[in-house]
């Protein structure tokens, strides 16, 4: 038997002699910083989040009708009829939102260890292109079973377009294909949501790796191992602290996959809706061109950039501000790894002026969606008193918000350019090493 | 061949040409993908004017019926609520409706030929939701000093009685006035301009 696989193996190598060599270049032979810790996780995540939607998408796909008249149903008939139907949907569903919690955990992780700096700005760059990708792919899925929440979901956000100085409107029948979300919108939204983002996605995949592989993953210390002492167990040429991907690390992530897979089947099997946070209610009524819900706003994953279009008032006619300033909130980030010039990487060695501003960044993120997910209005009654103006209160709020989101990015640039960080030093090797 | 001297010129030239066509060749292919997403000559063609009777709506209240699609609030505005018009004017943005939002026979303070009925085209000028219509002057979670109007769900635009969007939210204009003209007293017709009916 042994032989016949060898002669397989050989005959395979012969045609393609670059498969095993890649196979180490990107496993066995890909030394990471040993260091690594619990924020390490997410981004291995991310790619079995990525295997489980397109696996449990293209079930979905046999049983789901992509036509205004028929799609509701279908989903209906996926959930009741289809044998295991129910859980391929709300494995997908479930996945959707988990991709976002782990996707916004390995941002903060690069941000906060500096991971997107020279060398690795295409890296970045590569990763916030997944990103947009990622929110349009979750958009447009959103809109497939055509509940009320879906057509209304369309609607707004398709007329984000629509805020464009003079080319707006046609921009926006343009992208329905009519002058209501229908079916044009609903097939043509199918065949982005199904086939072409999704290979976006995974080209996009691969060369977020390829250019994370070639120049080396970054580590929570953010020290170059590259430029460290050289020789290791495995190769007297790699860094020292370096550790092959495969089995070291495929081991570890292996960790994180079983503690992440149970709180998924937790979610999937006991709160597949999560209380609305995942699933809303009101998706479960037709879609009603003639009646907007009246709790209407985006999944969690999107209420801080929702909050910020809320928050900005027109001006001059035009409501495109809002919709400049949500697009401009996602923009910046693209920027980071020229906003942002420090040289030392980790948070763990730079200034406390940086340590400070960073808290208030997540601390102005999650309070735009605690406002997107209309929380305030039942935060403020119970700190302030339930006489308050709730919409003042609120506006005032997200408006300081809103300025100290944008205004981290000013802080960094200036405090960056200028030189006014006093760092400490940053060890040569990793703090763990042997 | 291989003792010819390149023309490097020439060699210039000819990529820089087929480049040049070819990307014309791409742009051009492109335009019938881009085209097929305008709306259908079967989208086009719908959309034909509506009739509705007023007999059954009641002073205070609102009746929503389709016009291609689109909501249309009818409201039998109360005398209370025609008052209070006019002391919205310092916290509008467009309190005599300049911008082109309506038609010029509903270019006045009620926004509508017949002061009491309000007929709209029930859609936020911000990112197109309907806006919900609280028509009653009470205090309400929103503003305390409400004056009836509408409040939009999505991002909470608010509106008064005729459609005149407040000043400092996101929406931009006041809502739409589609063409419309009373057939007899009871009796609207929307879609068909009153110089237009005959």
């Amino acid at each position: 038997m042994a032989n016949v696989f060898t002669s397989i193996g050989d005959w395979v190598t012969e045609r393609v002699p670059n498969m095993m060599p890649a196979y180490r270049k990107h496993m066995t032979e890909y030394y990471a910083p040993k260091n690594f810790n619990l924020w390490y996780y997410f981004g291995s995540l991310a790619m079995l989040v990525l295997v489980n939607q397109i696996v449990t998408g293209i079930f979905l796909t046999m049983n789901y009708n992509p036509s205004a008249a028929g799609a509701f149903d279908s989903v209906q008939y996926i959930m009741r009829d289809v044998d295991w139907g129910w859980l391929i949907r709300y494995m997908h569903t479930t996945g959707a939102s988990l991709f976002f919690v782990v996707v916004f955990l390995h941002m903060f992780r690069g941000i906060m260890y500096g991971s997107f700096k020279k060398p690795r700005e295409l890296v970045w760059l590569l990763g916030m292109l997944i990103f947009l990708a990622l929110m349009a792919e979750a958009f447009m899925g959103y809109v497939l079973p055509w509940g009320n929440m879906s057509f209304w979901g369309a609607k707004v956000i398709i007329s984000l377009f629509g805020t464009i100085p003079y080319i707006g409107d046609s921009l926006v029948q343009w992208i329905m294909g009519d002058f209501l979300p229908g079916d044009a919108t609903l097939n043509r939204f199918f065949a982005l949501h199904v086939i072409a983002l999704p290979l976006v996605l995974l080209l996009l995949v691969v060369l977020h790796l390829a250019a994370l592989h070639e120049v080396g993953s970054n580590n929570p210390d953010g020290v170059e191992i590259k430029k460290g002492p050289k020789g290791n167990r495995w190769d007297a040429l790699k860094p020292a602290d370096g550790i092959p991907f495969h089995p070291y690390y495929t081991v570890k992530d292996l960790v994180g996959v079983g503690f992440f897979l149970l709180i998924a089947a937790f979610i999937i099997f006991f709160a597949p809706t999560l209380g609305g946070w995942f699933l809303e209610h009101d998706n479960a009524i037709r879609a009603n061109n003639l009646l907007t819900p009246p709790q209407i706003k985006p999944v969690w994953y999107f209420t801080p950039f929702y909050a910020i279009v809320r928050m900005v008032p027109s001006f001059a006619g035009t409501a495109v501000w809002g919709v400049l300033a949500m697009f401009g909130s996602i923009a910046v980030l693209f920027a980071l790894p020229w906003i942002d010039v420090g040289a030392v990487k980790s948070v763990r060695y730079r200034g406390t002026g940086y340590k400070v501003a960073l808290t208030i960044f997540v601390i102005a993120f999650l309070s735009l969606a605690l406002i997107g997910t209309d929380m305030t209005d039942v935060l403020f009654p119970m700190l302030f008193g339930s006489g308050i103006d709730l919409t003042t209160w609120t506006n005032t709020f997200g408006r300081i918000m809103t300025v100290t989101y944008f205004g981290f990015f000013v802080f960094l640039w200036l405090y960056t350019h200028l030189g006014w960080e006093k760092t400490k030093p940053v060890p040569d090797r990793v703090t763990t090493h042997d | 061949m291989a003792n010819e001297v390149v023309d490097h010129g020439r060699r210039r030239f000819l990529t820089a040409t087929t480049a040049v066509v070819g990307g014309i060749g791409i742009v051009s292919a492109a335009v019938p993908f881009i085209k097929s997403w305008e709306p259908s000559a079967r989208a086009k063609a719908a959309g034909a004017p509506v009739t509705q009777s007023l007999k059954k709506i009641e002073t205070g209240q609102q009746l929503i019926v389709a016009w291609r699609s689109l909501p249309i609030f009818i409201v039998n505005r109360t005398p209370a609520q025609l008052a209070v018009l006019p002391a919205q004017d310092p916290r509008l943005v467009d309190p005599h409706s300049l911008v082109d939002q309506q038609p010029k026979y509903a270019q006045n303070g009620t926004r509508s030929i017949k002061p009491e009925w309000l007929v709209m085209i029930g859609i936020c000028t911000h990112l197109g939701c309907v806006p919900d219509f609280y028509g009653e002057i009470k205090p309400e979670p929103f503003d305390p000093k409400w004056q009836g109007g509408y409040y939009c769900p999505c991002h909470h635009s608010r509106y008064d009685i005729a459609g005149r969007v407040y000043q400092g939210v996101p929406a931009p204009k006041n809502m739409v006035i589609p063409p419309y003209h009373f057939v007899d007293d009871t009796t609207v017709q929307i879609g068909v301009n009153p110089q237009e009916a005959g």
